[in-house]
């Protein structure tokens, strides 16, 4: 009745058909994942030209116009082209998997929230190739820098940002429908596994606030083209006003990259620790108090902007809490590890980095939410290493511990364990060299977004270039593993290559059959 | 191995982290390493709230650590380890969430204070407007009719590494904002174009330039010194070079600065008079506008004239620099609104915009194109005089 197999496809154009018209969770998920892999190289290389300009004070390789194009585009790039897709085609391969359904509940759907991306990239990056700059306003794109002063560019990218929304809403409409409605029979909602409890926290928040961001890129295209003044104070708008609504969508977006890693960070430390998770039901209170905090901080990134003090006071308590649904988290981790039975694979080591660069990250949030404090930090390199502390050593570290936790299940190959070792060590170490000394930068008063410096900047940028270098091409690493699995090389993996691993997607063989739980799995709870 | 690893590298970075800071937070000259601790009693507020969360961080880190790292040595499977089954304990979830909530309570009381007493900008003794432009600043000395723009004086060539670049690079202006001590000044802020934030680490000010609105901070400088600081929000291709730099004076010789301004105002104004009524030669004003053109116009139009189309047009072979002289000096004083192109006629004079106009008529084959079409190169400040509104 269900095929095992993937449909044998002969020729380029049937293959090519068979990826197209694919309407099959594990295919949209394998999408996803290759298209992020693809984005976080494009959105890498940009890094690295980024970093290769700041290598020493003066214009060397680019000039400041062009600069930054890059930080716009890579800010960009890896937020919506090499993140949210990553965690989607997480999403798509496991969610199924996990609570014994069948496919996705929506999958014309999934396939099409899919192939707009693509579309959506093409247009953002082809800004690149015209006459006339790129977006080069940051990418958090402040009015009227990106509208009245904004190049003709501008329109593209507006443009673009409407079909991730769209992409991204369709996403998430599936993923809580498949959740509500397709777990298998006898797995209540407090039993599923963490990982698709915080997707479902993740899709809502994606729900609430991706129509804000298309609704403020509207108002942008407006302002840009029909005459309207929403952020043209000469014409009765506010310029703060694009804040406020970019915020709103802005820092709910922050728990949008994280939440789904959170969840990974929670399968994973259970199962090399070969003990439940600590605290599963806190666990997911902490998850929900921090969605719903995530609405109500905003204006934290808006302290110097022009917020009176009554709301700074409001913003600076709310943003003081999200630390205690936060801390429940790290604390609950680092309880599961104690009086473990612990073992170091791959994806336990990115693990426990993540659970100790995640907080350091965590830290310098708390300093930040401390708003007379913020007043010195505020757009400075401290708040450059403080997110990409939280993003890359902690979501990405997350993503990473979800591929090698998976890969296997995925492609049928176990990847090796030495080469994933080297990639954790090269990884973890060069990303703090990379990030770490951006701290002193900022407390020594290096502001963000600057083609050159003065010269008492010069050791640490230096560094932190060496670092970011040797980051990137430690990555290499992670793609020659990641082809060599897709291409059937390398042991054979069983049906669960982790003794300590719990969930029913460990039941089905490596690599899953193509239509899996066609009947429903037996779930049974000690 | 690999967790004694593990566990070496943790404790590493977090030494190195420490020992970074506590030399910082110990030595005089932390200027490198750690947030300064300034000249303003808002400035030190700010610095000790940051010194104590930072320390709090710490503490939280060390004993959250040294619990992870000390269970990730003494449960390893590979040592035999077994593990236990506990996996829940409503009380202690209770606890750990209320524990951090009482240090954040802590913090939050003296965090309070701080940004109430930041956001008081009564009673101030005198009052300066703070506009920012792409990519300069304008002081205005609301009380005393002073007046000026501060522009980035670090050479293009220390830029572009044809030159050894001095000690104060991309933190050096023409004009310094001049204040005096021990005085509350209030600053308002505001912007002509975009948004800018100005800020200078060492009097603790930073608020952003918006366009449209006016915002108030204020500053009471302690010590006479030189304060350098830069715009601290992306603006635009010029945001990283248009620093701020604060020259605090005691009373005496403010009073003394404010009196050489008044003077020098009055003379120039005679001068520019004077100035307005000269005739100029040729190679007089291409030599002065070469050197002004370098300075205002060509971050966008560049030093070549190419521009960069179509936000910044060319001016070489371009329709203004090669098209009616009284077009060419009108967009050059009043700008071009909906675009970057600003007003220049508040802050060059007649001379300046004559030397411009000239210079740009005549430079990178315009001159012949000019000359063509049968049109003048050469303006005059009285021309340019005579279009001002």
């Amino acid at each position: 009745m269900s095929d095992v197999h993937a449909p044998e496809a002969k020729g380029l154009v049937n293959r090519a058909k068979r990826w197209i018209f694919t309407t099959n969770h594990k295919d949209i998920g394998t999408l996803y994942l290759l298209f992020s892999l693809l984005m976080f190289f494009v959105g890498g290389v940009m890094a690295l030209i980024i970093r290769a300009e700041l290598f020493t004070p003066g214009q060397t390789l680019v000039n400041p116009e062009f600069f930054n194009q890059m930080t716009t585009m890579h800010g960009l790039i890896m937020i919506f082209g090499f993140m949210m897709p990553a965690f989607v085609g997480l999403a798509n391969w496991m969610l199924p998997l996990m609570i014994g359904a069948p496919d996705m509940a929506l999958p014309r759907m999934n396939n099409w929230s899919f192939w707009i991306l693509p579309f959506a990239f093409t247009l953002l990056g082809s800004t690149l190739f015209m006459s006339g700059p790129a977006p080069d306003f940051g990418w958090t794109f402040y009015a009227p820098l990106s509208t009245a002063y904004g190049p003709k560019s501008t329109d593209y990218m507006i443009f673009s940002i409407h079909l991730m929304g769209i992409s991204s809403i369709m996403g998430a409409i599936n993923i809580i429908v498949t959740i509500f409605n397709m777990r298998a029979p006898g797995m209540p909602m407090m039993k599923m596994p963490l990982f698709v409890w915080n997707w479902l926290i993740t899709a809502f928040l994606l729900l609430a606030v991706m129509p804000v961001l298309a609704g403020t890129v509207t108002m942008m295209l407006t302002d840009r083209h029909f005459g309207t003044s929403f952020f043209n104070a000469a014409g009765g708008g506010d310029p703060l006003l694009f804040q406020h609504l970019f915020w709103f969508f802005g820092h709910p977006e922050v728990y949008i990259l994280a939440l789904p890693a959170f969840g990974v960070i929670s399968q994973i430390i259970p199962a090399f620790s070969r003990k439940k998770i600590f605290g599963y039901r806190f666990m997911v209170y902490a998850t929900i108090s921090i969605a719903l905090l995530s609405f109500l901080v905003w204006a934290h990134h808006m302290f110097v902007a022009g917020v009176n003090l009554q709301a700074e006071l409001f913003f600076m308590y709310a943003t003081m809490i999200i630390a205690v649904p936060t801390g429940v988290k790290v604390f609950n981790w680092v309880t599961t590890i104690f009086r473990g039975s612990i073992s170091f694979e791959t994806p336990m080591l990115f693990a426990i980095a993540f659970i100790v660069l995640f907080t350091i990250g965590g830290f310098t949030g708390i300093m930040l939410a401390i708003a007379p404090a913020d007043y010195q930090y505020h757009d400075t390199y401290f708040v450059v290493a403080h997110f990409h502390y939280v993003l890359v050593l902690g979501v990405v570290f997350g993503l990473f511990a979800a591929i090698y936790y998976w890969l296997p299940k995925w492609t049928g190959r176990m990847y090796n364990e030495t080469l994933g070792k080297w990639h954790f060590w090269l990884s973890a170490i060069s990303v703090n060299v990379t990030f770490f000394p951006m701290h002193f930068l900022g407390l020594a008063g290096m502001p963000r977004r600057i083609p050159d410096y003065a010269l008492q900047f010069a050791d640490f940028n230096r560094i932190a270039s060496i670092g970011a270098f040797t980051f990137g091409i430690a990555q290499l690493i992670l793609v020659y593993i990641i082809i060599r699995a897709m291409r059937g090389r390398g042991p054979v993996a069983p049906a669960k290559p982790w003794d300590g691993a719990e969930g029913l997607e460990w039941t089905l063989s490596s690599p899953p059959p193509y239509h899996s739980f066609a009947t429903p799995p037996e779930i049974r709870y000690e | 191995m690999i967790c004694g690893k593990s566990k070496k590298t943790g404790l590493l970075a977090g030494l190195l982290s420490l020992g970074l800071f506590f030399f910082a937070g110990q030595a005089g000259a932390a200027y490198d390493y750690n947030m300064p601790r300034g000249v303003t009693p808002i400035s030190r507020e700010i610095y000790d709230l940051h010194m104590i969360i930072f320390w709090i961080c710490v503490a939280i880190g060390v004993v959250v650590f040294s619990f992870l790292f000390y269970s990730l040595i003494k449960y390893r499977k590979s040592k035999g380890a077994i593990a236990a089954q506990f996996h829940e304990h409503t009380w202690v979830e209770i606890i750990w969430a209320i524990i951090p909530f009482i240090i954040l309570v802590v913090m939050a009381i003296p965090a309070t204070k701080v940004l109430i007493a930041m956001e008081d900008t009564s009673d101030s003794d005198l009052s300066i407007k703070i506009t920012g432009h792409q990519w300069k600043w304008q002081y205005e000395y609301l009380d005393e009719d002073i007046n000026f723009f501060s522009n980035l004086s670090t050479p293009k060539a220390e830029i572009n590494n044809q030159q050894q670049k001095n000690k104060w690079y991309l933190l050096q202006v023409d004009k310094p904002l001049v204040v005096p001590i021990h005085k509350k000044i209030r600053l308002l802020l505001t912007s002509n174009d975009v948004i800018h934030s100005w800020w200078v680490p060492e009097l603790g000010v930073k608020k952003d330039a918006v366009p449209g609105f006016i915002q108030n901070v204020w500053m009471r400088i302690e010590q006479p010194g030189i304060y350098r600081g830069q715009c601290a929000e992306l603006c635009g291709q010029g945001h990283g070079f248009m620093p701020i730099v604060v020259e605090a004076k005691t009373e005496e010789d403010y009073n003394k600065w404010l009196a050489a301004q008044k003077k020098g105002r009055a003379e120039a104004t005679i001068q520019a008079a004077r100035a307005a009524e000269k005739k100029y030669t040729k190679d007089e004003l291409l030599k002065m506008g070469k050197q002004s053109y370098d300075m205002h116009c060509a971050v966008c139009h560049k030093a070549d004239g190419s521009g960069m189309p179509p936000a910044f047009p060319a001016l070489k072979n371009g329709p203004i620099s090669t098209g009616a002289v009284k077009g060419h000096i009108e967009i050059v004083l009043h700008g071009k609104s909906g675009t970057a192109m600003q007003a220049f006629s508040a802050q060059l004079s007649d001379e300046d915009i004559a030397a411009i106009v000239t210079y740009e008529r005549e430079a990178w084959g315009n001159k012949e194109i000019n000359a063509k079409k049968n049109q003048p190169i050469v303006v005059q400040p009285k021309d340019v005089k005579e279009l001002r509104g």
